[in-house]
């Protein structure tokens, strides 16, 4: 145990140092993730044929493929057709374009289990549809999507460890390398894997108290 | 004239629910529609804010017609109380009723508050402002939902059997609400059976049947000298002694 201690003593700084990119990469992913995924949500609830069907083809198409396949497919893939991204670019489009697939169908289920009379008393009283859905039925559809959002937010932030494969210097990478230089793998992933619990648990509590304290009767 | 609606038709699918509704409305009126199950009761008020838009037929409001362009501008105008409320469920009662006059009619945030205050006095509810609608009862949830149709200070107000999803120890408090409306020269349209409400404070009974009026007059008239069988059948089956006069 003392050796494990003096493992982590010595090594951590240097997987730490991969933080800022991994939340960065997590971030900005969750961000992008959240506002397309509103768009994607708006297209599949109220779209016409045409952008309803788009919307629907890009959320099976990203949620059928694995996101280590976007990854590559955005960072070795699109080079080839002119579109160069450096890995730290690419694992963001990549993560947020994947999340916000997820993120559009938890949306959509929840705008939709807003019962119709709330957009219709808004109408009744003159807001337009987009007013209606700004002030009536986000504010509650958002309040429910929570508990999914941060489940999502969860899994992203372990997601964020892929990025490694195209080169992204972020915890996972450095933990390697460490790995190599050491031999001591296990107790390298064992420091690594006891991280992600500790950021994971920081995300779910912050979430969570998010979720109470905008928690409202009867929603 | 203040509301004007002429010849009304609507249709779903196969059936013709309106066939051809006419009404006017004065300032300060109170007029009561009543009728069978499945009449068009419900779709009538629907269609005259175009909550549901009619097939035929035009509604004015102040002279002005009511088209899919001035709709926004033109419900302002036309308040619409709810069988089963529709409160906004992530608003406090007193925000329910200041979001409009926030949103819609751009008054401060300040201005909105304090108009909305005023409104839940009226309805005898500002010591609940800051409760959420699943914390106030039936009648009150009602009655703040009739506090923030008054908040957009409309030409009218429509009300769709506003106490009829009410347990009915908690009816009273709504329609007490709802006359003291009326004495204060409210223009309202209702939909109601709550004939106690339409005798003493409506100046005119609208009796639908089959998507049409088929008769209408002072609630005396109506309710103690009607003139179809339709009407007495109804009547009695409310227990208003149709047949007795
Ligand atoms: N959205 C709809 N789609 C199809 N049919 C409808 C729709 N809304 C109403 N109807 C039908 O239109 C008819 C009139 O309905 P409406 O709700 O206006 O009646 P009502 O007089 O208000 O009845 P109640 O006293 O039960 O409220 C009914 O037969 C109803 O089934
Ligand atoms: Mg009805």
């Amino acid at each position: 145990m003392s050796e494990f201690y003096a493992f982590a003593v010595e090594h951590l700084p240097y997987i730490l140092e991969g933080l800022p990119i991994t939340l960065g990469l997590w971030v900005l992913a969750m961000t992008i993730g959240a506002a397309f995924g509103l768009v994607l949500a708006w297209a599949r609830l109220y779209g016409n044929t045409l952008v309803y069907g788009a919307a629907t083809v890009y959320v099976e198409l990203f949620r059928g493929t694995p996101m280590l396949v976007q990854m590559l497919f955005i960072y070795l893939g699109l080079p080839e057709v002119g579109i160069v991204f450096d890995p730290f670019t690419a694992a963001v489009i990549a993560i947020g374009l994947n999340t916000s697939a997820y993120q559009a169908e938890y949306f959509r289920g929840a705008i939709r289990s807003i019962p119709r009379g709330q957009m219709q008393a808004a109408r009744a009283m003159g807001m337009t549809p987009l007013q209606g859905l700004r002030w009536i039925v986000l504010p509650q559809a958002l309040r429910r999507v929570i508990p999914q959002w941060s489940n999502e937010a969860i899994l992203e932030l372990k997601y964020t460890s892929i990025a490694y494969a195209i080169g992204v210097s972020e915890i996972t990478a450095r933990a390697e390398k460490v790995g190599y230089e050491t031999f001591m793998f296990f107790e390298v992933f064992l420091l690594l894997a006891l991280v992600y619990i500790v950021l994971t648990g920081t995300v779910a509590q912050v979430l969570l108290y998010l979720e109470k304290r905008t928690a409202v009767p009867g929603l | 004239m203040l509301l004007k609606v002429e010849n009304i038709h609507k249709r779903y699918d196969e059936t013709e629910v309106l066939k051809g509704v006419s009404l006017e409305m004065e300032t300060g009126q109170s007029k009561v529609i009543m009728g069978p199950s499945g009449t068009g009761k419900s779709t009538l008020l629907r269609c005259i804010n175009y909550l549901t838009p009619p097939d035929e037929g035009r509604v004015l409001v102040e002279g002005t017609e009511i088209t899919s362009r001035n709709l926004n501008r033109m419900r302002e105008k036309l308040a619409f109380v709810f069988q089963d409320f529709n409160l906004f469920t992530h608003l406090r009662a007193v925000d329910n009723v200041a979001i409009g006059p926030r949103k819609i009619r751009g008054m401060s945030r300040r201005a909105a508050h304090e108009l909305a205050m005023r409104e839940l006095e009226r309805v005898g509810l500002s010591e609940r402002s800051h409760a959420y609608p699943a914390e106030l009862s039936g009648g009150q949830q009602q009655r703040v939902s009739i506090a923030r149709a008054l908040a957009m200070e409309p030409k009218i107000i429509l009300f769709d059997e506003p106490t009829s999803a009410l347990d009915p120890e908690l009816t009273g408090e709504v329609i007490a609400v709802m006359k003291q409306l009326a004495s204060e020269g409210m223009t309202m349209l209702l939909v109601s059976h709550e004939v106690g409400f339409a005798r003493q404070a409506a100046d005119e009974i609208i009796f639908m049947d089959g998507g049409h009026i088929l008769e209408q007059g002072p609630p005396a008239q109506l309710f103690d000298a009607p003139q179809h069988e339709r009407t007495r059948q109804f009547l009695s089956r409310i227990g208003q002694g149709g047949e007795a006069a």
